[in-house]
């Protein structure tokens, strides 16, 4: 038997979780050390399965097959591909990355972290999970304790409204895509939820057409799809920064990823048949999203519908159904988490200095924290499209993709990358330069060691993906060519 | 040594971003040794291109010293570069300029190495321009390239001034400067963008080599519309992505601005090699693969270029702030170098074309000669009397007499005097273009009448006239460092006033042969 390193990295954060809710509540340094131990632990293993996948082999691997429920065709199977590969590493370095900048909660971090793992185990399990039922498992696994994290931790105006509006609003969709999912279970006739089973079920294509739409919104709401996204800024914003990470940087890929899992790779005819409708929504998404960002005067909010501008391309590129648009699109939640990730990083490290997320009180905080400043940039400019960081090489082949399915979504979409630019450069330039304004002079202290490291390794990455994009590009493509394949070779 | 020899335009092309990489890591109190760091670094990438001019072989046909290496696979994109004489012309000229803006960047104080770092990174955007044979990467350095430009005039721009924008609310000048050519760039190449996307799925590569032999020729209906809409419409794309930077009027209002506020390096970088991205997009791209098109609209490329060459002289002449005067004049020079493309885009192939190309291209390095030695002057007088009011000034020829000698020669090499670099490129533009555009070439003689007024008009104003007394004694003469940076220049501007050969060979091959084919 190979070594199950998926497995492992699915459950260290649930077993690191248990652990730390045996350790005394007041001893809070250990609570971290464990908690920062066991991330590194999953970030060493997520980037170890990342560069050990077997390229030019393609398909699943790393698979692991045990019975689990055999009576209703339940079992436990897991296995990445070029798709989701990209996404466990993503997680890896959301949760380390993560666990540096919350070293400062002081209250009750215990259960903090232990619910943030929690947390991270539902979403390594989601993008690992290879049978339809344990990915909804996984799914609801990841979805609850986000209500907890928000509402015990969260910005004391808006918590306890954003938590009952964020966990209504996703549970509402996985009600809604599990009912396509047991109709695509009972029309199988296969007994079985396995995946890679039903991939062959040869549904007939008006029962696709049927179902798809079910699939594919239920998911698509935790993914930020128009108009189902407005649970989504009102819970980046709540939500306290690491969880915010974790929420922007990975639970919204889980959607677009189970949307893309579920719907598109099992319904490949509804895919086709509904998307030339929802790439309509998508482009709303895009631009619209950037839009309501470009208006906002809370930094929170701003980053908030930046990222439903954002996943918006990321749906846009799945809903071209080639290979340009989904080579993009996976490429798309791979930057964008790791560049959302890194805002919300600098959101909570500038929050928690001054107290304020009120941009025009901000200001000059490159003389305190110039190295935060430095990391917003590189986050602005890969948000903005710039070349030469991870949003470009996303976001190019997206648009290309469009082009070959409806060339005008693509030159309308094309907008949204002015109007992010005006209101990227602008908050760089208000927050970060200028004089600090008064009230602030000699009160904001620069960044903790550990939020530095966090901050130059998101921004390293970022770099690395835009100049270097073969270091991930041919893995997401296998992955692409994975799902061309039940596509028909579209 | 064979493997710089091997890879010299990589050389060329990454030893500013090692400079860069170089200058972060130093101490940051040790402002004197970031200078003079940066300084040397940036002799290295001129040293390289100095070798790369020698060891270039004008007249072999096609690029030269070509590199290739796989970058992005699934779309097809490549790490290609190669240089023919146009782009080793530019090549020059921006590996000239960087060490001359940088030497006379001594003068900054806040942040030098922030400012150097930059420096570098946009000295690396300009040079991937100009090298890159891939279409994607040609626009990756295209935009890239905004982004120092941009934080160079946002955070080292002029520090007083307050423009009004909407609303009644006030914003400091280079803030708004920088946030105009930063939008306005990006907007313009947001059709740029599309149409490199577009034609990338159409033609399944970026590669420039291949895409000039396919893409002409296409003549397939594309997405439900003929070929030559689609073309019509792609040309147009790029046409407004590089008339904005050019720029031609009247997408130019963002120049006058981002050159006024630009600290002084940075509006001789601007002017002397960043407008020149423009009309190497013209020269690079569109001339090649859209002839029927530009063929076509040349007529209304001409008139466009009038309308600059003309309403860049009058709004020069217009202007108080000498800064500001010498913007315009990018404007109405830049104008001569869109002229003649548009000329030889009507009637590609002919000798005539051909003498005109060779005046754009010529005129696109003189430009940057004049444009940033200018700028510079004005730079120099400003550290000196913090003012560019040109009515603040007057008299100040028998202060500043070396000064004096110098703005004057640099402004007649810009105004076209006989002899020095300025006569040669217009006088070749104008003979190209006048058999074929006669109307407008002139129109455009006309205009040149009005540089010599503008121009006459700056010298007056700073020189001549009763002398404002309270410079007397307050003002000091051009320093030795500052000579140091112009003097390359002012060799340059006579060396190919009196004796162009050495440069219009390598030039004249390329456009005779880079045109040939379509």
């Amino acid at each position: 038997m190979q070594f199950p390193i998926l497995s492992i990295i699915v459950f260290t954060p649930i077993v690191a979780g248990v652990l730390i809710l045996l350790i005394p509540a007041e001893k809070k340094t250990e609570v971290r050390m464990t908690a920062l131990a066991a991330a590194a632990f999953a970030l060493i293993l997520s980037v170890w399965a990342y560069f050990s996948y077997d390229i030019p082999a393609g398909g699943y691997q790393f698979m692991e097959t045990y019975s689990w429920v055999p009576q209703f065709g339940i079992s436990y199977q897991v296995g990445i591909d070029g798709m989701s590969a990209p996404l466990v590493l993503l997680t890896g370095i959301v949760m380390f990355t993560g666990v540096l900048i919350s070293w400062g909660v002081d209250d009750r971090p215990r259960e903090f972290f232990a619910f943030l793992f929690i947390l991270a185990t539902g979403v390594f399990g989601v993008f690992v999970a290879l049978d339809l039922f344990m990915l909804f498992f996984f799914y609801e696994i990841a979805v609850f304790p986000m209500y907890l994290l928000i509402s015990i931790w969260g910005w004391k105006e808006t918590r306890e409204y954003a938590a009952m509006k964020l966990t209504l609003y996703l549970f509402i969709g996985s009600v809604i895509s599990l009912v396509g999912a047991l109709a695509m279970f009972f029309a199988a006739q296969m007994g079985t939820f396995d995946m890679l089973a039903l991939e062959t079920a040869n549904y007939s294509v008006t029962f696709q057409k049927i179902v798809f739409p079910f699939v594919f919104f239920g998911f698509a709401i935790l993914g930020g799809l128009f108009p189902f996204h407005n649970w989504s800024p009102d819970g980046h914003v709540a939500a306290p920064t690491a969880v915010s990470m974790f929420h922007a940087g990975v639970l919204m890929k889980l959607g677009a990823f189970a949307a893309l899992r579920v719907g598109i790779m099992l319904l490949p005819e509804g895919a086709k048949f509904w998307m030339p409708w929802i790439i309509l929504l998508t482009l709303v998404n895009v631009v619209y999203g950037a839009f309501i960002a470009s208006v906002q005067s809370d930094f929170k909010y701003v980053i908030g519908f930046s990222s439903v501008s954002h996943m918006g391309l990321v749906a846009m590129g799945f809903a071209a159904l080639n290979r340009n648009g989904l080579l993009g699109a996976g490429m798309q939640m791979f930057s964008h988490g790791v560049m959302t990730a890194l805002f919300f990083a600098v959101v909570g490290m500038v929050y928690d200095r001054v107290h304020t997320r009120d941009i025009p009180r901000l200001g000059g905080f490159r003389r305190v924290m110039p190295l935060v400043a430095l990391a917003f940039i590189v986050g602005g400019l890969v948000s903005m499209g710039m070349p030469l960081f991870s949003g470009f090489i996303a976001e190019f082949p997206i648009f290309m993709g469009v082009w070959g399915a409806q060339p005008w979504i693509a030159i309308v979409a094309a907008i949204s990358i002015v109007i992010t630019a005006s209101y990227i450069i602008r908050i760089i330039t208000k927050v970060f330069f200028g004089p600090i304004p008064e009230e602030f002079e000699g009160h904001v202290s620069d960044v903790t060691v550990l939020d530095k490291v966090a901050l130059v390794m998101l921004s390293a990455i970022l770099i690395v993906v835009g100049v270097y994009p073969a270091i991930m590009v041919p893995l997401v493509e296998s992955g692409v060519n994975n799902i061309l394949r039940l596509l028909g070779g579209a | 040594m064979e493997i710089v020899s091997n890879y010299l335009l990589s050389f060329i092309l990454f030893s500013p971003v090692v400079a860069a990489i170089i200058v972060v890591i130093l101490p940051r109190d040790q402002d004197n040794l970031i200078r003079w760091t940066s300084f040397i670094l940036s002799l290295i990438p001129l040293g390289l291109s100095i070798a790369l001019w020698i060891s270039f072989r004008p007249n072999e046909p096609g690029f030269q010293f070509q590199e290739q290496r796989i970058w992005y696979a699934p779309i097809n994109s490549s790490y290609h570069v190669g240089v023919d004489g146009i782009s080793l012309t530019m090549v020059l000229l921006t590996t000239l300029l960087t060490p001359l803006c940088i030497l006379a960047s001594f003068s900054i104080k806040d942040r030098v190495k922030s400012y150097m770092a930059l420096f570098f990174l946009l000295e690396f955007g300009l040079l991937g321009v100009f090298l890159t044979l891939d279409l994607l990467l040609f626009f990756v350095f295209w935009e890239f390239g905004l982004v120092p430009m941009y934080f160079l005039i946002n955070q080292w721009g002029s520090e007083g001034g307050e423009r009004e924008i909407w609303g009644g609310r006030k914003i400091p000048a280079r803030l708004y400067a920088s946030f105009k050519f930063m939008i306005y760039t990006m907007a313009g190449s947001l059709g740029l963008l599309l149409a490199i996307q577009m034609i990338g799925v159409v033609a399944g590569t970026f590669d420039m080599t291949v895409l000039f032999k396919i893409w002409p020729q296409l003549n397939e209906p594309l997405f439900g519309l003929s070929a030559s809409t689609v073309k019509a419409i792609a040309f147009w794309a790029f046409v407004i992505a590089f008339a904005i930077k050019v720029p031609v009027w009247p997408f130019h209002t963002w120049l006058p601005d981002a050159h006024t506020e630009a600290p002084t390096a940075g509006s001789m970088i601007l002017a002397g090699v960043l407008l020149k991205l423009g009309a190497y997009g013209f020269l690079r791209l569109v001339l090649p693969l859209y002839p029927q098109q530009s063929q076509a609209y040349a007529g209304a490329l001409g008139l466009l270029a009038v309308l600059a060459i003309i309403f860049g002289a009058f709004a020069s002449y217009g202007q108080t702030d000498f800064k500001r005067l010498v913007a315009y004049s990018s404007v109405n020079h830049m104008g001569f170098v869109v002229l003649g493309i548009a000329a030889a885009a009507f009637a590609i192939g002919s000798e005539n074309a051909t003498i005109a190309l060779n005046g754009a291209v010529l005129q696109m390095f003189n430009h940057g000669l004049s444009a940033a030695g200018m700028f510079f002057l004005v730079g120099v007088i400003y550290e000196r009397t913090h003012t560019r009011n040109l009515n603040e000034y007057g008299g100040l020829f028998p202060l500043i007499p070396v000064y004096g000698g110098i703005l004057i020669f640099t402004s007649m090499a810009s105004l076209g005097l006989p002899g020095l670099n300025g006569f040669i490129s217009e006088f070749l533009v104008v003979r190209g273009s006048w058999p074929i555009l006669t109307v407008y070439t002139a129109l455009a003689m006309i205009g040149l009448l009005f540089t010599g007024a503008y121009i006459l008009k700056g010298i007056k104003m700073v020189l001549h006239g009763p002398m404002n007394e309270k410079w007397s004694g307050h003002i000091t003469e051009i320093n030795f460092r500052e000579i140091v940076v112009i003097s390359p220049l002012m060799v340059l501007m006579l060396w190919i006033g009196v004796w162009p050969a050495w440069i219009l060979n390598v030039i004249n091959s390329a456009v005779m042969m880079f045109y040939r084919w379509f």
